[in-house]
């Protein structure tokens, strides 16, 4: 992956494939806990397409955005794991 | 000559890249507004770095020969309705717009049908639409030992799509029974480009197990899913894997078209010969007036977008139309989905993802309201976009009213552009 | 109750006043029947905020409201989780040194009525909610306010109503209110008393009672756990409330223990038509984010809206209604059911018992209404 970007993941610079989504690139690194659910279960993709809005995580400090629907910038901060 | 009339297409997949191209080319100014970062809906939906399949590339140069002002990763969250036309409020990575029409074009497509079964909110059970979806947007399923179990049409082309990109597919179960799935198979002889095209799906993953009366009894796992129990209702294996893909059929999205009032009889849009609602000027296509498939989407597609734009009706295409719609009521029957299915829900399994809601928590005797402001199902960011497909499966629960926003949108996008800037200065008789 | 015969009564309505009435009544052993014509907590119980809050429209409103927070607070241990119960204090916010100046005078008269307050200036509050604006002039904090979820607080209110032996029957509309008992569509109940707690539609059973329906918007977010810790209205929202005349909205925002956050208010007389004015949430939501600049960002999940049952002089209507015998009537709490339920159920019973209750209640005699048609 030469032309891969970073982007940091709860602290941690992560480099992904330009182009993909925020799911996508969790997933590839193996990042499963994108949200918490209300009683504290990880949540992580299911519909792909925007609709369950299971995959919501923290996009450069707004929170609940759709990993799925989000392509990945260079310098993005994507938080994961709180409560949504 | 009148006025140039301003047509709204909302959703960029088949149905609503015909009825852009058939509006714009009849000289209304057309735009279409769609959540994908390039227009092809789910069906079409390019790969990352890679072009639409072939099928959409000529519509796709349709659509570019046109004016047609196409809005990419963009949300539609209200239509307002103001005297003869419609104010149209979508939300582009935060930020709000209005657009205004003199129609709209709704072409929202169809959701995956999600049912709550033990197991089914750990991380890798994905849909099987959804799980091409985030292929397509870069997720590598490459090594991965996946079962997909679900009903419809979708399965086998989804387990060859995976299969080509590295996965190992290890068995995909089809719910419905081996008779219904054989007609359905022996109607694609009268297709046979489909019937090539499922005879190369097969090819792709010889190897795989293909089951039909088999559907998911649980699955089981820790931080995701590492194993899935498939069943034909008398005996059961369990299949260790990586991935889970479970949806049962699509469901249409007619969450716009309830906004607006416009009649929804058994989950579809109602419409006339010339693809309008039974809201003047609200026009429909594509899977919201029924689950049929992307040929019958393009040909109510074409007809929405020409009678958007004034255009009269074509006789061709109204027969293409019939053609197609038999061939969908047909579809339907053949995975009518199994009661088995109702009843894998046990009563702490969550029906509810958003708000974790149980299935045990909820009392059959309620209305789908009761059970919202008792337990708070369907009040999450999905608006019950998932559990509420599922309940009106399990329980016969009508849809739930749809206000604005029709999905989560930032506040400042349901204040408006008409306020922005303005100054408030209001308390009581102010 | 004293004797062998334990009296029948019958409440209309199960919403949170009728459920706070049941259970006050099959506490002092009334034989009570709920009847309600959909399901309990259908109606404006369902759509309000839920907000526990001493409020001071009037001396009257002032007694009412903090005789009814000492009543949740007695409830509290026995509230389950479903009433969602969260003691987060209530900050009214002052803009400028006028507004200021009501909020002191409001700190004044809530010392001298005994209600816990502090005043907190434009650092404190800062530091107490960051998100506000920070040129505010100050806020007062109203320590002993808090929220509960109402729908959660009635099913709890109900089963204790039932612990004293009520019946809940649902899906039962009365269709009129009759001399000792109420006309269904097949039969007539009969009761010792009749309580019509049916909200903004207790006219349709009681036509002369002077309820309007008196609509409002809330809207509320995805989860934002840390955005606001109280409920938090403008000064001015006591003014949106009392003016009749016009629509209003007014700052009024509420932190859920859910970490949601619930946006109000607006105030509007337009019958029943229970449609979103977007005008309406545009003036609130911006309203909102004029005291809280952050707020645009938030995602909004839903919107909908509720009709308050509002009575021309902004007092509940809790008492005897003596043109029908042995009808009681517990209604017309504009936006304040929610807290009010408790002392109103209270108020009712004393009066129907025959005991002195703990406030006057001769404000509250729906029979004002006949009086001000008379004179």
């Amino acid at each position: 992956m030469s032309d891969a970007i970073e982007i940091v993941v709860n602290a941690k610079v992560l480099r992904v494939e330009p182009g993909v989504t925020v799911a996508s690139a969790l997933l590839n690194n193996d990042h499963h806990v994108f949200r918490r659910s209300t009683t504290g279960e990880v949540r992580a993709p299911v519909c792909g397409m925007g609709i369950c809005y299971e995959c919501r995580v923290t996009i450069n400090d707004v929170a609940h955005q759709r990993a799925c629907m989000v392509t990945v910038e260079h310098g993005m901060r994507v938080d994961t794991g709180s409560a949504a | 000559m009148s006025k140039t009339r301003q047509v709204v297409v909302i959703g960029g997949g088949p149905a609503g890249i015909a009825a852009a191209s058939a509006a714009a080319e009849s000289g209304a100014r057309v735009t279409m507004i769609d959540e994908g970062p390039a227009p092809g809906g789910q069906i079409w939906r390019p790969a990352v770095h890679s072009h639409p399949p072939l099928a959409a590339q000529r519509w796709i140069v349709r659509l570019n020969a046109t004016q047609a002002d196409v809005l990419r990763s963009t949300s539609v969250v209200d239509i307002e309705r103001r005297n003869d036309r419609f104010v149209v409020v979508a939300e582009s990575s935060g930020n709000g717009r209005e657009v205004v029409a003199d129609a709209i074009v709704l072409a929202t497509g169809a959701r995956e049908r999600f049912l709550p079964f033990p197991g089914w909110t750990l991380p890798n059970v994905v849909g099987v639409g959804g799980a091409q979806a985030l292929a397509k947007n870069g997720v590598s399923f490459r090594g991965k030992r996946i079962v997909i179990a679900g009903s419809g049409p979708l399965l086998l082309p989804v387990a060859a799509y995976l299969a080509r990109g590295g996965a190992k597919v290890l068995a995909v179960a089809e719910q419905a029974p081996l008779a219904n799935v054989a007609r359905f198979a022996a109607s694609l002889w009268r297709r046979p480009r489909t019937l090539a095209q499922a005879i190369g799906l097969r090819s792709a993953f010889a190897r795989t197990r293909f089951s039909t009366g088999t559907w998911v009894a649980g699955a089981r796992g820790d931080s995701t899913v590492k194993e899935v129990t498939l069943t034909d209702g008398r005996s059961t294996r369990t299949l260790a894997c990586d991935v889970l893909c479970a949806a049962f059929g699509l469901v249409p999205n007619t969450e716009l078209a309830r906004l607006l009032a416009c009649d929804v009889v058994g989950g579809a849009v109602r419409t006339d010969d010339a693809q309008m609602t039974t809201i003047a000027a609200v026009y429909c296509c594509g899977e919201p007036t029924g689950i049929g498939g992307v040929d019958l989407a393009l040909v109510e597609g074409e007809i929405a977008g020409f009678a958007a734009a004034g255009v009269g009706p074509s006789e061709h295409l109204a027969a293409r139309r019939a053609v197609h719609r038999r061939e969908a009521a047909s579809l339907e029957r053949a995975f009518a989905l199994r009661p088995e299915l109702l009843s894998l829900a046990g009563a702490e399994t969550i029906v509810c993802r958003c708000e974790d809601v149980r299935w045990g928590a909820i009392d059959q005797r309620w209305s789908a309201r009761q059970a919202k402001l008792y337990t708070r199902l369907g009040m999450g960011a999905c608006q019950g976009r998932v559990c509420g497909a599922a309940l009106e499966c399990l329980l016969g629960w009508p849809a739930d009213s749809v206000r604005v926003p029709t999905q989560p949108a930032r506040s400042r996008t349901l204040i408006g552009v008409s306020l922005a800037n303005h100054q408030p200065n209001e308390q009581g008789a102010s | 109750m004293n004797g062998a015969r334990r009296s029948d009564a019958i409440v209309v309505g199960a919403g949170i006043v009728g459920a706070a009435c049941a259970a006050a009544l099959a506490r002092d052993g009334w034989r009570v029947t709920i009847l309600e014509r959909s399901f309990a907590s259908s109606g404006t119980t369902s759509v309000g905020m839920g907000h526990l809050v001493v409020m001071d429209d009037s001396p009257e409103q002032l007694a009412l409201t903090k005789y009814s927070l000492r009543q949740w607070r007695e409830l509290t241990p026995t509230l389950d989780r479903r009433a969602e119960l969260d003691a987060c204090g209530t900050l009214w916010v002052a803009e400028d040194e006028s507004q200021l100046a009501a909020l002191r005078a409001k700190r004044d008269l809530y010392a001298t009525a005994d209600v816990a307050t502090e005043v907190l200036d434009p650092r404190a509050l800062s530091e107490a909610e960051p998100h506000l604006r920070r040129d505010l002039a100050g806020a007062l904090r109203v320590t002993n306010d808090s929220v509960v979820y109402p729908p959660g607080a009635t099913l709890g209110l109900l089963d204790d109503a039932r612990k004293h032996g009520a019946v809940l029957r649902d899906g039962i509309g009365v269709e009129a209110i009759v001399p000792n008992g109420v006309r269904l569509a097949s039969e007539v109940l009969r009761a010792d008393i009749v309580v019509n707690a049916t909200g903004p539609w207790a006219p349709r059973l009681t036509p002369a009672l002077p309820i309007t329906p008196r609509k409002g918007h809330l809207a509320i977010t995805d989860r934002y756990p840390t955005f606001c810790r109280h409920q938090i209205v403008e000064l001015g929202y006591l003014t949106s409330a009392h003016v009749m005349t016009s629509e209003s909205v007014a700052f009024n925002i509420q932190p859920r223990s859910t970490g949601q956050v619930l946006i109000g208010s607006s105030r509007e007389l337009v019958g029943w038509d229970a449609q979103i004015n977007r005008e309406i949430l545009r003036r609130m939501l911006q309203r909102a984010s004029h005291f809280m600049p952050r707020l645009g960002d938030l995602s909004v999940i839903r919107c909908w809206t509720g009709f308050r049952p509002a009575t021309p002089d902004k007092l509940p209507l809790i008492g005897r209604w003596d043109p029908i015998p042995g009808l009681w009537i517990a209604a017309g709490h504009e936006g304040l059911g929610i807290t009010t339920s408790l002392g109103t159920a209270q108020l009712l019973a004393d009066q129907i018992a025959g005991r002195v209750p703990e406030i006057d209640p001769a404000p509250f005699s729906p029979m004002r209404a006949l009086a001000a048609v008379h004179s």
